[in-house]
Formats: C-alpha cells, structure tokens, sequence
C-alpha cells in the first residue's frame, strides 16, 4: 500500500465521520424542532412521573439548547438512543439491534443471488452482443427495475401465497412461535420457508444493476488490446470471455456491491413492509407511524451508519483494487 | 438510488460537442439526435404524451369522481367486478378502479416533472459553481453532495412526513434537498474539462463577467447531461412517491396510483384475488418509470459514444 493510498483512506474516514457529524445534527434539529413539544420527542404522555424526570435528566431536556446538543451527540457516542414510547419502553438499542440480524439476512442473500445471477448473466448479454437475445435480455432487466418492489411484492403474494399456498405470506415464524436465538432462526426450515418470497422479490429488483454493469464493462473489457492478444493465442472463445474479460470486468461489479448493500438497507423499508419482515425498515414504518420518536430516530441514524460506512468501504475498495482509478477518483474528491 | 446511471457513466467524459455552431443550435440537435437514434426514447417521449393527455382530459375520460362513493338506493356498490358499468371493477368502498387510475397520472406527471426540474436545476447549478470556481466553493458543496449521498432516501422521507403536513410536496422536496448529489458531481467534472478550452478563455479575456461565462457560454453545452439526470430523476420521483404512499405517508386526499396499491393491499385484496384492482396500477408505474429509463438511457447512449453497444 503506498503512502498515497494510506493518506486518502486516512481523508476518507474522517470525510465519514464529518458527513455522520452533519446527519446526526439534522436529526437533531430535526426532532428537536419538529413537533410542537421539544419534550414530546422522548417522553410519552403515558410514562410516570418519575420516569420523565430520569428521562429528563438522562437527555438533558431540562438544559439550555447547546447543552442538549452536546448531551445528544455524547449519548450517542456511547450508544444510548433512549427508549421506545412502546414495547414496554425498551431501550431503542435492544429493538433495533433484535432488528438488524433480520434485515441482514435478506439483504445479503438476496444481494448474493442478484449479483451472481447478475453476473453471469452480464458475461452472456455480452458475448451475445447485437443479437435479439441481447435487447430482449436488457429489455427485461429495464422492466424489473421499472416495476416498484412492492408491487412484484403483491404480485408474488396473490400467486404464490393465496392462491397456490406455497409459502408463508408474512413474518419469520409461525403463528406463536418465537425464537430462542439467532441460531434457532437460522437452523429453523420455517424460518427460511418465510424468507423465500421477499428474498425473491428483492432479488429481482437488484439484479438489474450487477448485469448491466457488467455488460457494460465486458464490452468495454472485449476492446482491450489484451483480449485480442488472448483470442490470437488460440485460446476458446469460452477461455477468453470467462478467464481474461469477466474476471478484469468484475472489478467495478464488486464496488457496485459494496455500496449496494448500504443502499439496499436503506430501501428494504418497502419490501419489510410487504412481507411483514421483522426488519429494521419495517421498525421505521411503524415508530414514524406512531409517532415514536426515539425508535423513529434511532432506525434512521443506524440505517445512514451502515450507508456511511459501506460508501467509505466501497472508496477504498476501489482504490486498492485499482491504484489508477483510485487516483482519478481521487481528483475528483478533492 | 441512482448510483446505476453514476456508475455506467463514470470515468467516461462526454463527448465533446464541437463548437462551430451557436450553442443553442448544439443543445437542439443533441436533443433531437437522442429521439431519432435511439427507438426505445422515442417510445418513452410517447408513453409521457399519452400519460400527459390523460393526466389533462381526467375529468372528462374518468366516468366517476375518484373518491366519490357509489350507491344505488342506499346500498353501496362495492368490490364489483369489471363490468361496462365499471371498467375495472369498484374498491371494497364502492370507489370506481378506473377512474381513480385516470387521476392517478395527474399525481404521477406531477410528483416526475417537478422533482425532475428542482433535481436537475439544482444539480446543475451547484456542479457549475463547483466546477466553475473551485476552491472553497467547491470544497463546501462536495461535502454537501457527501453528506446527501450518506442520508437514506426513503426512510428521509418518511421521518420527514412525521413533521410536515402528509403531501405529494414532500417527495419533491425531498428530492430537490438530496438527489441533487449525482447531478451535482458529473457535471461538475464536466464543467472542469470545459472550463479549460479556448471559448471559455476568449470570453474570459474579452471581459465577460464569471456569472455571464457559467451561464451563457459554459452552461448551454452540459445542459444535456442535466436532462440525462432529469429523466431519471422523473423515474425515481413516479417510484418514490408510489413508494411513500404505499407504506402510507402519502397525502390522504390525492389519489395516486400507490394511494390505489395501498388500498388494495389493505383492503385484502390479494387474499381475494382482485387482480383487476391492483394490476393495473403498478402497471402504470412501471410504464411511467420505464419511460424515464428509455428517454435517460438515450441521452446516455448519445453523450457517452463508448457505452454503445460495441
């Protein structure tokens, strides 16, 4: 790793930590001067006295602006985003963090599958280049990524749901049924039975992304004077497009993940709330439509964490995995 | 959201327009080169003409007011199937399907058009003072473009509709406040090629004014890449406001074509397979969506040479 590339990662993370800086105080501001009550984005109308006054002390709601600012942001630093207004005022952190797991499993299998199908298909869409299969193939691609995800979501449930019961329409679990632990879920077939549909849906949607890109990128590969080298060689067709084109063509395919899955934890919101997925998507829905605020706050300040931190991992994958980009890149951040 | 058109076109600079004729001119052929090229943004421009003159003629094309409840002597006529009385079918409330589909592209060209113009007027400006003056101007607007790029898109809105008093107004808002960011950074790489070419000098020494550089001789010629954006912008703004009035953060009193998915949804209408209700609304979407595609793949195809098929 040369100096260069060790400076612009060190940039990058305070970059992260300056845009987190700013999302954190729009939130703020955001809470604090939304509804008419300063006080009504922590306390319920429902809490007992005491509970307000520890709540109170606890945010400092009783200090000057400033103050609270400061109160806010070092509470966050150690992880507190107060409690729920509901669930028996849970602390935001336990709900979210029963939360995330869910969402991870559907985003990254459905990521997985997207991005391999993607792939491959990619690799054929452009060996297959000015064919009919070809504007049939992006065609199709364009109309999944057309169609809103909750919407196929409907589409899937009414089939395979309703009328063929197939699968499961909503949730992880079985009437009544609740996992002991994370391990239970994932060792439990009912458990994947109900992933099937959203996994699907999801996975149609993000498919679209991988394979144009890396079609895009094959034909741009296929020109390079080392593929022609290759053909020349004598090697298969099948030699050259797999082992000298695909493999030079996946780099920007890997970055495009990368930051797909920060973004697909941002837009999940929809498909959780089709599904009943017990997510972090769903949770936001549900605080914002109940006006529980500090739930509301704190699924949004996780969700724009990961974005954040997957945009910084997506740089430096790129840098490293590409110095010369990593420098046109650069260029342009500066 | 949009990172797909960012990615296809990053690294390529546009292909630069040749500058013996006035720039108007330019600006006119490239826009008329992208429909005449490319057949699928000709079929996008169409399926918006159709959608247009619908959204205009609603009134008179919808048999019923979209909202109104319909009821012969008392009784309510509802979850009828279609029937010439009722093209397709009525809601669990007696409400006429397609005559709320009609007005539900009032709601769509709307919410497109307009987020698509704050997105690309924005975008554009702030990549043209970037790009144009550099230093702290640019400095402070690329963290701003950061930080957009860091905020969650659809959970953005959501938390901001438990503010703000539940409206189409927004998902525009929301818009123009962070998608802005894509728009923003290519063309303020762009406007870093262009700034240094010898026009851009002769106006310079010639006495022009900065403001009169950016906006008479710099802007006309990245201003298609603005509508390259702004027509993706319109298919992100149609999705997202179905998006938002599905999960049920839209306004209650305008019917848009999520307003009418997420009243099936609702109203169990997959349970009882209504396909004829919530078919033909996602339908719509996806066309709608699917012309901004076409129209923005075009511009793409025609400002970015090498990504054409090879």
């Amino acid at each position: 790793m040369s100096r260069g590339v060790l400076a612009y990662i060190v940039g990058r993370i305070f970059q992260s930590l300056l845009v987190m800086w700013v999302i954190v105080t729009i939130l703020f501001l955001l809470f604090r001067l939304g509804p008419g009550n300063p006080l009504a984005s922590y306390i319920d109308t429902t809490f007992t006295k005491e509970q307000e006054e520890a709540l109170l002390r606890r945010f400092g709601l009783d200090r000057p602006f400033g103050e609270q600012y400061l109160i806010y942001v070092a509470n966050l630093l150690r992880g507190d985003l107060g409690d729920s207004f509901q669930y028996a005022s849970k602390p935001v952190v336990e709900i979210l963090a029963a939360d995330l797991p869910n969402t991870l499993y559907l985003t990254l299998t459905s990521l997985s599958i997207a991005y391999f199908v993607g792939v491959i298909g990619g690799v054929i869409l452009a060996a297959r280049r000015g064919t009919t299969f070809e504007k049939a193939g992006i065609f199709f691609t364009l109309l999944t990524r057309s169609a809103p995800q909750f919407w196929i979501g409907m589409i899937v449930l009414a089939f395979f749901a309703f009328r063929l019961r197939w699968f499961p329409s909503s949730g992880i679990a079985g009437a009544g049924t609740i996992y002991a632990n994370e391990w239970e879920k994932l060792s439990s077939p009912v458990f994947w039975r109900h992933m099937v549909l959203p996994t699907f849906t999801l996975a149609l949607y993000l498919l679209g992304l991988p394979l144009l890109l890396m079609r895009s990128n094959m034909l741009e590969v296929l020109d390079q004077d080392y593929v022609t080298m290759s053909r020349l060689a004598g090697y298969s067709e099948w030699r050259v497009m797999i082992q000298t084109a695909a493999r030079n063509a996946m780099l920007p395919v890997l970055t495009a993940l990368t930051l797909g899955i920060g973004y697909s934890i941002g837009g999940n919101v929809v498909i959780e709330n089709v599904f009943a997925w017990p997510g972090l998507g769903r949770t936001l829905v549900r605080a914002v439509a109940t006006s529980d605020y500090p739930l509301a706050q704190g699924a949004f300040f996780i969700i724009a964490l990961i974005i954040v931190t997957l945009n910084f991992f997506a740089d430096v994958l790129y840098t490293l995995l590409d110095p010369r980009i990593g420098a046109s890149s650069r260029a342009q951040l500066s | 959201m949009q990172q797909e058109s960012t990615i296809r076109s990053a690294g390529h600079s546009a292909k630069a327009a040749s500058y013996s004729q006035s720039l108007p001119m330019q600006l006119w052929k490239t826009n008329l080169e992208v429909f005449q090229r490319d057949r699928l943004a000709l079929v996008g421009l169409i399926i918006f003409f159709v959608f247009f003159l619908v959204a205009v003629f609603a009134p008179l094309i919808a048999p019923y007011d979209p909202l109104q409840v319909i009821e012969v002597d008392g009784i309510w006529l509802s979850n009828k199937k279609p029937s010439s009385d009722f093209p397709l079918g009525t809601t669990n409330v007696a409400r006429d399907i397609f005559s709320q589909l009609v007005h539900g592209s009032r709601t769509a060209l709307l919410v497109g058009f307009s987020a698509a113009a704050a997105v690309a007027v924005i975008g554009t400006v702030v990549g043209l003072l970037a790009g144009y003056y550099g230093g702290w101007v640019e400095a402070l607007l690329m963290r701003a473009a950061d930080v957009a790029f860091g905020i969650p898109f659809l959970p953005f809105i959501i938390v901001l509709s438990a503010f703000l008093n539940r409206s189409i107004w927004i998902v525009v808002m929301a818009m123009a406040v962070l998608l802005w960011r894509d728009t923003g950074r290519v063309i303020r790489s762009q406007v870093l090629v262009i700034k240094e070419q010898a026009f851009v000098s002769a106006a310079r020494v010639s006495g022009a004014s900065n403001l009169r550089i950016i906006f008479v001789y710099i802007a006309p010629s990245i201003l298609p890449l603005s509508f390259l954006y702004g027509s993706f912008a319109i298919a992100w703004a149609i999705l997202t406001e179905a998006s938002v009035s599905f999960l049920g953060f839209g306004d209650p009193n305008t019917v848009s074509w999520g307003f009418m998915l997420q009243d099936a949804f609702l109203s169990l209408a997959l349970t009882r397979g209504a396909f004829y209700w919530f078919i033909p609304p996602g339908l719509c979407i996806m066309l709608t969506v699917m012309a901004g595609f076409f129209i923005g793949r075009g511009y793409e195809e025609v400002l970015f040479p090498r990504l054409r098929r090879l």
